[in-house]
């Protein structure tokens, strides 16, 4: 099998596995992240979000030969304790459910706000629309989205 | 009940939500020796005053893991900052009902929970008088910490260790409902930390020393058996630690999940049938012909109903139709088994982990006392986790094995391998004369199953003189059952919606027409009769008072909907307007009658979710079978509502001193038909079948890979 090399939270890494093996089941059966889930293995549901030198993608379709030389981040990582803005308004808005697709909910959201940080309520609808969330937390994950925002700029 | 010094310090409370305590159970002296068959769940009180309180019910996205505890932190009078929830195992000794299901924990739990904590805090006021030498009733408590009338104070974690020793009191008093000072308040999800952080909280992510991932092939048609399979294939794939076959399956195991999936795939079986393979329309046709034939099981019979529709005015007759639905949880089913000769341990996501344990004890032809079950967190349920097919293949994997196993769903095997909402048709009639509605007879024709304990005794049942349901049903192969409102999900559109034509037909008004049927059932003797017409008539009044009924802006089209389930009273209105030539819900108003809400923001949270998920399944759920074979496997063929199809949800509770009743399932009935009464208003079409996006044009499925 071969050998890869992998930054994942800023750490190097090193993975015996078979080529064709999703980042996903890397990050989650070797490497023991467990935030980053399985929902559907073909890159519709998002809640496998990770990013990949600051982009989203979606871990289960995502292999460790394009990710090499690549910095990942996984919901572990986003930040060092839960204080990341989108974290911070998660909570205050009570967002989850059963909490499954919420990480990988954060993880685009929060790739989404780098890239436009003052979006409109729309823009949010259009830009969570790839994840889905099977107990319908959308109102909230919006909520939260617009929160984020709202306290980015005060 | 039970309690017992801790060597670490502080008090542990036994305590019992259905039956004494087993005689003779000698407590633990510390919570690493804690034996769980005779301590089902408990409060611990630490010397430094924090509190844990074991939640009992299996959680899965409905709350109950901090609502149920509220309840008992509200009674022992302790602040909610010092509280810590853990998940209690299974314990069947003395829990009788650790599940969730049919919208019933608060229900059940309620009186028993709040006695558990009352109880709890009574032992410590009375430890606590005892060392002041005062009468207890002079003693007042407030966030843990007890009062005497010259105002000397005392913290629970001063006096746990005397409490200790106390006898248990009975007769305790509970709070008046005035006194309440956790229950009412917005209370976070208390995993919410871990969820928003990634850590492991579900069962995909429990790991165990010795753990290996199996995938399962099962028969790709419901009817098909297995023939044969070659599996060398698979055994080839480095990572591939064994195969083997079990009835008509075979699990592929291996290290990680990946090589599981894919030795899974490198099977390759050969599958056949005795009999032949059921598809769809196949269905389609047996269930009309029950619906027009003569054999039904009469579920309530009031009057005579062909009397009174051969006496009619006018009558209105239509059929309802509704598909499959699988349940999708977003965390596929999975569970862990590690069998050996001395004990079973299971961990995983269930909702009925006692009928489960009995299930493998009788598979495997072992003792039930053997086996320990620990539920983690659940990526959802929706009735799917009711049914322990997984957890019993685990069990049965791990014990020909010999190893601790965790079976794994692809998503592709949780759709093919359900236990889904059964297909279903209503044909509802009614009559009417002089203006007033006569008659009422309402006939389903299901798969597998029919309606079942009190639903043919819903509304319009006592309104009516004239009244009856009849049921009839096809044994097919497909598994079915119970879905998220079992039934219900789909009656109450068929009713609603009924009800909407009928009214519009007779020139009624629609809210006026349903408070005026109401008020025939108060004062009913019949105690089959469980809905309250008056709780009805208020949340109706409510909707339309909050909604704007009948004064909608420009280009807003309303519908309107009541129904009650689960004990709890709903009613919403959707609002509709045309986009782009099509009508599309921009907002549902839901009020809601489930008596105390304990935690109004988990609460709305379940409004929230249930009236999309109504929604979302109405417009999109489909699932089809072409023989045997489900026709959708993963979110490329099946639909869910996504983040942009969705109406902005305004949920609404009636204030009163109930006892609370059901919420995980009441807000989703109702959905549809708000909806489908609101597309009719915008554009005069009437919906009978689900999804209604067949007879709504040129909505598509994304097709490519979406990314944020
Ligand atoms: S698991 Fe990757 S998008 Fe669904
Ligand atoms: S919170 Fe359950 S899937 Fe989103």
């Amino acid at each position: 099998m071969p050998t890869y090399s992998i930054k994942v939270n800023g750490k190097s890494h090193s993975v015996d596995v078979s080529a064709d093996m999703p980042l996903l089941w890397v990050l989650r059966d070797h490497l023991n992240l467990m935030g980053t889930k399985y929902g559907c293995g073909i890159a519709l549901c998002g809640t496998c979000t990770v990013h990949v030198d600051g982009d989203p993608a979606r871990s289960c379709v995502v292999t460790l030969e394009q990710v090499q030389g690549k910095e990942i981040t996984t919901i572990e990582g986003l930040s060092e304790d839960g204080s990341h803005p989108l974290q911070e308004a998660w909570k205050e808005v009570d967002v989850p459910q059963c909490g499954y697709c919420q990480a990988g909910q954060i993880m685009t959201a929060a790739a989404f706000l780098k890239r436009n940080p003052d979006p409109s309520p729309d823009q949010i609808r259009e830009a969570m629309n790839g994840n889905l969330c099977r107990c319908a937390s959308y109102q909230r994950i919006q909520e939260a989205v617009e929160l984020a925002v709202k306290n980015n700029k005060s | 009940m039970k309690t017992t010094s801790l060597a670490g310090g502080g008090l542990l409370i036994g305590f019992n939500l259905f039956e004494s305590c087993k005689p003779g159970v000698e407590p633990p002296v510390d919570l690493a020796s804690l034996d769980y068959n005779d301590f089902n769940a408990f409060i611990k009180i630490a010397d430094n005053g924090a509190v844990t309180i074991f939640s009992p019910n299996p959680e899965i996205g409905q709350g109950v893991k901090t609502a149920m505890p509220m309840i008992i932190a509200e009674e022992l009078d302790v602040a909610w900052k010092d509280v810590y929830v853990l998940q209690a195992p299974l314990d069947t000794k003395n829990f009788t009902r650790q599940v969730a299901g049919g919208s019933q924990s608060i229900r059940h739990g309620w009186e028993p929970l709040r006695q558990t904590g009352a109880t709890a805090r009574q032992l410590l006021v009375n430890a606590a008088a005892a060392r002041w030498g005062v009468d207890p009733r002079e003693c007042t408590t407030k966030e843990g910490i007890i009062s005497n009338a010259k105002g000397e104070t005392l913290g629970y974690g001063d006096v746990v260790q005397e409490a200790a020793a106390l006898e248990i009191p009975e007769d305790v008093a509970l709070k008046s409902v005035k006194e309440f000072s956790i229950i009412g308040q917005e209370i976070p999800n208390v995993d919410l930390d871990e969820i928003v952080t990634g850590k492991p909280l579900f069962g995909l992510d429990y790991k165990k020393e010795g753990m290996v991932i199996a995938c399962v092939l099962r028969p790709p048609a419901f009817g098909q058996k297995l023939v044969s399979v070659e599996e060398s294939g698979a055994r080839a794939l480095p990572g591939v630690l064994d195969v083997i076959r079990f009835g008509d399956k075979v699990a592929v195991l291996a290290q990680d999940t990946w090589t599981a999936m894919k030795g899974k795939a490198a099977l390759k079986a050969e599958w056949g049938n005795d009999e032949p393979l059921e598809s769809t329309e196949d269905h389609d046709r047996i269930l009309t012909d029950l619906l027009d034939g003569r054999e039904f099981t009469t579920m309530r019979k009031d009057g005579n109903v062909e009397k009174a529709f051969a006496e009619a005015d006018m009558v209105l007759e239509r059929t309802y139709e509704s598909p499959f639905l699988p349940h999708n949880c977003m965390e596929p089913m999975n569970f862990y088994a590690d069998v050996t000769p001395e004990r079973i341990h299971l961990v995983g996501p269930i909702q009925t982990p006692e009928g489960t344990a009995h299930q493998i004890a009788e598979v495997l032809g072992r003792d039930f006392s053997e086996i320990s079950l620990e539920m983690t967190r659940q990526g959802g349920g929706f009735g799917r986790r009711l049914y322990g097919d997984f957890a019993v293949e685990a069990a049965e994997v791990s014990n020909l094995a010999k190893r601790p196993v965790k079976v794994v769903f692809t998503r592709e095997d949780d759709m093919a391998d359900g236990i889904y909402r059964p297909a279903i048709k209503y044909r509802i009639k009614a009559s009417v004369r002089d203006g007033q509605i006569t008659g009422y007879h309402l006939k389903e024709a299901a798969i597998n199953s029919n309606m079942y304990g009190l639903i043919p005794n819903f509304f319009p049942a006592g309104a009516l003189e004239n009244y009856q349901v009849d049921v009839a049903k096809f044994d097919s192969k497909i598994t079915t059952g119970a879905w998220r409102a079992p039934y219900t999900n789909f009656l109450a559109f068929a009713e609603q919606s009924f009800f909407d034509e009928l009214f519009e037909q007779m020139g009624a008004d629609k809210i006026q027409s349903r408070i005026d049927l109401l008020e025939k059932v108060k004062g009913t003797t019949d105690d089959r009769i469980q809905y309250s017409p008056g709780r009805m008539q208020e949340v109706i009044r409510m909707a339309a008072e909050k909604s704007g009924w009948g004064t909608p802006k420009e280009g807003v089209y309303q519908g309107f909907a009541a129904y009650y389930c689960h004990n709890s009273h709903v009613a919403e209105v959707a609002d509709v307007v045309m986009e782009n030539g099509e009508p599309v819900v921009k907002r549902v108003v839901c009020v809601v009658d489930c008596g105390i809400v304990i935690n109004p923001s988990g609460a709305r949270n379940q409004v929230e979710g249930g009236v999309i998920d109504g929604i979302g399944h109405a417009l999109y759920g489909n699932f089809a079978f072409r023989d045997g074979r489900p026709q959708a496997l993963n979110f490329n063929d099946y639909r869910l509502i996504r983040m942009n199809e969705i109406p902005r949800v305004e949920s609404y509770f009636v204030q009163n001193e109930e006892s609370p009743t059901g919420l995980g399932e009441p807000a989703l009935p109702p959905a549809g038909a708000a909806m489908a009464n609101a597309i009719f208003a915008a554009t005069g079409k009437r919906l009978y079948n689900q999804p209604f996006v067949n007879a709504l044009k040129d909505v598509k499925i994304p097709e490519k890979e979406i990314i944020g």
